[in-house]
C-alpha cells in the first residue's frame, strides 16, 4: 500500500516535471498552441508501473537479506537451476541435447544465422578465457582484447608472410598470446585492484597503437586483407561450406575451453586461483608461489584469447586495429561479470545473451546501448553474483554419510 | 622440562624492524623448542604481530637473524624469505583478524593448505591422469582428517564464511595444519571467543602439541589461556622484551607487572 502511494507521487511529480515537453507543443507556422493532454496519461501511467515495480523488487531483497540474516533462509542455498545442475542424469541429458541442437544449428539455419552463432561462440571463448583471470584468479583485466589481437595478428601476418595455414598457427597464436600474458604478468605482480585495472587497460591501448602506427610491421590501419579461411585437406569450398565448417571448428574449441577451464577450476592450481582471489596475504601465508599463480592466471586467460583470435581472423579474412578496441574488452568483462564471476555456464550464457540480443534486436538499434547500460545497472542491483553464480564442488565421505544417517 | 635436551626449532637473534622513524620491535631474542609451547605477551601495540610478520616473511627485517632448524634438515636463515617460502619450510601461521577465504568450502581452504606439499601442475590437472587424480583424492582424505581432528568435519561443504567465529578459529588452525608445520604461530587464537571456546581451544592446543608434536607459539591476551597451557612466556613493551620465563616466574615479575597496570605510585 505504501509502495502504490510512493509510486503515485513519483508518477505525479514526473507528469510535472514533463509538463512542458510532453503536453505543451508550439507549433510556430499556424501559431497555435497545442496541448497534448493524452501524453499525461501515459506519462503517468508508465512511470507508476515502473515505481512500483521498482519498489516491490527492491523490498523484496532486502527483505530476503533480512530472512538471511536472522538465519531463516540460507543466501547461498542453491537456486532452482543450480539445483538442476547438480542432478547429474538432468545434466547429462541436457548437455546430450545441447549437443545436438549446436550440431544441427547450420542446417536448420542459414548462413547468416551461422555467422552471427560463430561471433557469440568466439565470445564464449573469449568469456571464458577472461573468466580465469578475473573470475577465478580475481585480476581485473581491463586489456583482454589485446591478448586477441596478439591471435589475429598472428596468424594475419604469419600467413602474409610465410603462407603458413590455420592449424599450424591455431596453436602458435595461442602460445603467443601466453607469452605475452606472462610479459604482462611481470610487471603487475605487486600490483592490486585499481591500479592493476590501470595497468591493463593502458597495455590494451598499447597493442592498439603499435599496430595502428607500426604500419611496416602491421600494415597500420588499413590492416591485413585476403587471409586464408582454415583449410580441410586441400578442399576448395564455397562461402556456405566453409561458414559451416568454421561453425564446427568453433564448437569444437568451445567445447575444449569447457572442459579445460572446468576442470582447471576445481583443480589444485584452480583452487590456488581462487584463494589469491579471496585473500592474497593468506595464500601466500598458505605456502603458494603468488607469482607463478598469478602468471599461470594471465597466461592461461590469454592463451584462449589468442587460439580463438586465430579464428577470428580466419573467419573474418580480414582484420585492421579497430577489431581491437577497449569497447571490445568492455563488452568481454561484461560477459563474464553479468554471467557470474567463476561460473563456466553463467559465462556462457552471458554470452549468448550479450553478442545475441543487439544481432536480433536490429530493429531498436538506436537504443542499444541505453538497454544494454540499463540492463546492466538493474543486473549489478538485483543480482550481483550474475545470471548464474558459481557454486564450489562438494565432496563425499564415507564417514560424514555414517554419520548423518546415525543421527 | 630441561631446555637443554630439546632441539631449538626457531632461533631469533637481534630481530629489529624500523617503519621509517618508528622502531616497532627492538632487538628481540627468543627461541622455540621441540614440544614446546611459548607464548609471547604485552600490551597492545607493543610490537607481538609485527614481530609475527617478520618471522613469517611478511615484513623484511630491518636486522637481526631469523633462523630455522627443522629436524633432520639443514639449518636456514629465512629474513626477507618470501611467506610462502617460510611456510613450505615448515612455519605455519594464523591470523589476528581471521583471514579465511570466504568464498571457498571449509573443506577446500584446508585444501588449500595441502597446496606447497602437493605438485599437480597444469598438464595434470587438465588431462586428469592416474597420478593427478590420486593426489586428489589424498588431499581430500588428509584434509578431511584435519577437519576431523579440529571438530568441523560436519561443515566440510559449508561456506566458509557461514561458520560461528570460533569455528572459523578453529579452520584457520586446521588450515594452517594442512602444509604439516613443525611450529605453528597463533595470533591471538582465542579473540572473541567465549568461555567455552576458550577452553576447547585450550585443549585443542596441547593436542596438537602432543599429538602432531608441533610446536607453538602464540600471541594471546587472554592470561587465563596463556598461563594454563605455556611452558615458556616471553613479555614484550614497546617493541622490547622485558621478561622471558615459566607462567609462576612471569605471574611474580615485578616489570611485567609494571607494563600491564603502570607503575606503582610511590606512597
Amino acid at each position: 500500500m505504501k509502495n502504490l502511494k510512493q509510486s503515485l507521487a513519483v508518477s505525479l511529480w514526473f507528469i510535472f516535471l514533463t509538463f512542458p515537453l510532453m503536453v505543451v507543443k508550439v507549433n510556430t507556422s499556424d501559431k497555435i498552441v497545442q496541448w497534448r493532454w493524452m501524453n499525461i496519461l501515459w506519462v503517468g501511467l508508465a512511470i507508476f508501473l515502473l515505481s512500483f515495480v521498482w519498489r516491490h523488487a527492491l523490498a523484496r531483497k532486502e527483505a530476503r537479506q533480512m530472512a538471511a540474516q536472522s538465519g531463516q533462509d540460507d543466501l547461498n542455498k542453491p537456486t532452482r537451476i543450480q539445483a538442476m545442475l547438480e542432478d547429474q542424469k538432468l545434466r547429462t541429458r541436457a548437455m546430450f541435447a545441447l549437443l545436438i541442437v549446436a550440431l544441427a544449428f547450420p542446417w536448420v539455419f542459414d548462413t547468416y544465422q551461422s555467422t552471427i552463432m560463430i561471433s557469440a561462440l568466439i565470445y564464449v571463448v573469449l568469456g571464458l578465457g577472461l573468466n580465469i583471470t578475473v573470475g577465478l584468479a580475481g585480476l581485473l583485466d581491463l586489456g583482454y582484447v589485446a591478448f586477441f589481437a596478439v591471435g589475429a595478428y598472428s596468424y594475419a601476418l604469419l600467413n602474409h608472410h610465410f603462407g603458413l595455414g590455420f592449424w599450424t598457427v591455431l596453436p602458435v597464436g595461442g602460445i603467443l598470446s601466453c607469452l605475452f600474458g606472462v610479459i604482462l604478468g611481470f610487471p603487475i605482480l605487486r600490483l592490486r585492484g585499481d591500479y592493476l585495472a590501470i595497468v591493463t587497460l593502458g597495455f590494451g591501448m598499447i597493442i592498439k597503437v603499435v599496430l595502428e602506427n607500426w604500419s611496416d610491421f602491421s600494415f597500420g590501419p588499413s590492416g591485413i586483407a585476403n587471409i586464408d579461411k582454415p583449410s580441410l585437406f586441400g578442399l576448395k569450398m564455397d562461402i556456405a561450406a566453409s561458414t559451416t565448417y568454421i561453425y564446427y571448428i568453433m564448437i569444437a574449441l568451445v567445447i575444449l575451453t569447457v572442459i579445460v577451464t572446468g576442470r582447471l577450476k576445481n583443480s589444485r592450481i584452480g583452487r590456488a586461483w581462487i584463494a589469491l582471489r579471496e585473500d592474497e596475504i593468506a595464500c601466500v601465508a598458505m605456502g603458494i608461489d603468488m607469482a607463478r599463480t598469478k602468471l599461470s592466471a594471465y597466461a592461461l586467460g590469454a592463451f584462449w584469447a589468442g587460439m580463438v583470435g586465430v579464428m577470428f581472423a580466419a573467419k573474418t579474412t580480414f582484420i585492421n586495429p579497430a577489431s581491437f578496441t577497449f569497447m571490445e574488452s568492455a563488452i568481454i568483462l561484461s560477459i563474464v561479470v553479468l554471467g557470474g564471476m567463476g561460473s563456466i555456464l553463467g559465462v556462457i550464457l552471458g554470452a549468448m545473451i550479450l553478442i545475441l540480443m543487439p544481432e536480433y534486436l536490429r530493429a531498436f538499434s538506436e537504443y542499444r546501448m541505453i538497454i544494454f547500460g540499463a540492463a546492466m545497472v538493474l543486473m549489478m542491483i538485483f543480482r550481483p553474483q550474475g545470471i548464474i553464480s558459481n557454486v564450489r564442488q562438494k565432496y563425499q565421505f564415507k564417514g560424514l554419510k555414517e554419520k548423518t544417517e546415525n543421527v | 622440562m630441561s631446555d637443554t635436551d630439546k632441539q631449538v626449532l626457531l632461533e631469533v637473534k637481534g630481530l629489529t624492524m624500523d617503519f621509517g622513524g618508528l622502531r616497532a620491535v627492538d632487538s628481540i631474542d627468543l627461541s622455540v623448542s621441540e614440544g614446546e609451547i611459548a607464548a609471547l605477551i604485552g600490551p597492545n601495540g607493543a610490537g607481538k604481530t609485527t614481530f609475527f610478520n617478520c618471522v613469517t616473511g611478511i615484513y623484511t627485517p630491518t636486522a637481526g637473524d631469523i633462523l630455522l632448524h627443522p629436524k633432520g634438515k639443514p639449518t636456514r636463515r629465512v629474513n626477507g624469505s618470501k611467506p610462502n617460502k617460510v611456510t613450505t619450510l615448515g612455519m605455519a601461521r594464523t591470523f589476528q583478524n581471521i583471514r579465511l577465504f570466504p568464498d571457498m568450502t571449509v573443506l577446500e581452504n584446508v585444501m588449500i593448505g595441502r597446496h606447497c606439499r602437493t605438485r599437480t601442475g597444469l598438464t595434470g590437472a587438465i588431462l586428469r591422469g592416474a597420478a593427478a587424480r590420486k593426489e586428489e583424492q589424498e588431499i581430500v582424505e588428509f584434509s578431511y582428517c584435519l577437519l576431523e581432528k579440529v571438530g568441523l568435519d560436519e561443515f566440510a561443504n559449508e561456506y566458509s564464511k557461514n561458520l560461528p567465529y570460533g569455528a572459523q578459529r578453529r579452520l584457520e588452525i586446521a588450515r594452517a595444519m594442512a602444509t604439516e608445520p613443525f611450529l605453528l604461530l597463533l595470533d591471538e587464537p582465542a579473540a572473541g571467543m567465549n568461555p567455552q571456546e576458550t577452553t576447547d581451544l585450550d585443549a585443542l592446543i596441547c593436542r596438537i602439541r602432543d599429538e602432531e608434536q608441533i610446536a607453538i607459539l602464540l600471541i594471546e591476551h587472554d592470561m587465563k589461556l596463556v598461563m594454563n597451557i605455556s611452558d615458556k612466556i616471553h613479555v614484550m613493551e614497546y617493541g622490547k622484551k622485558i621478561a622471558t620465563g615459566t607462567p609462576n616466574e612471569i605471574k611474580d615479575n615485578p616489570k611485567v607487572i609494571e607494563a600491564y597496570l603502570g607503575e606503582e605510585a610511590e606512597a
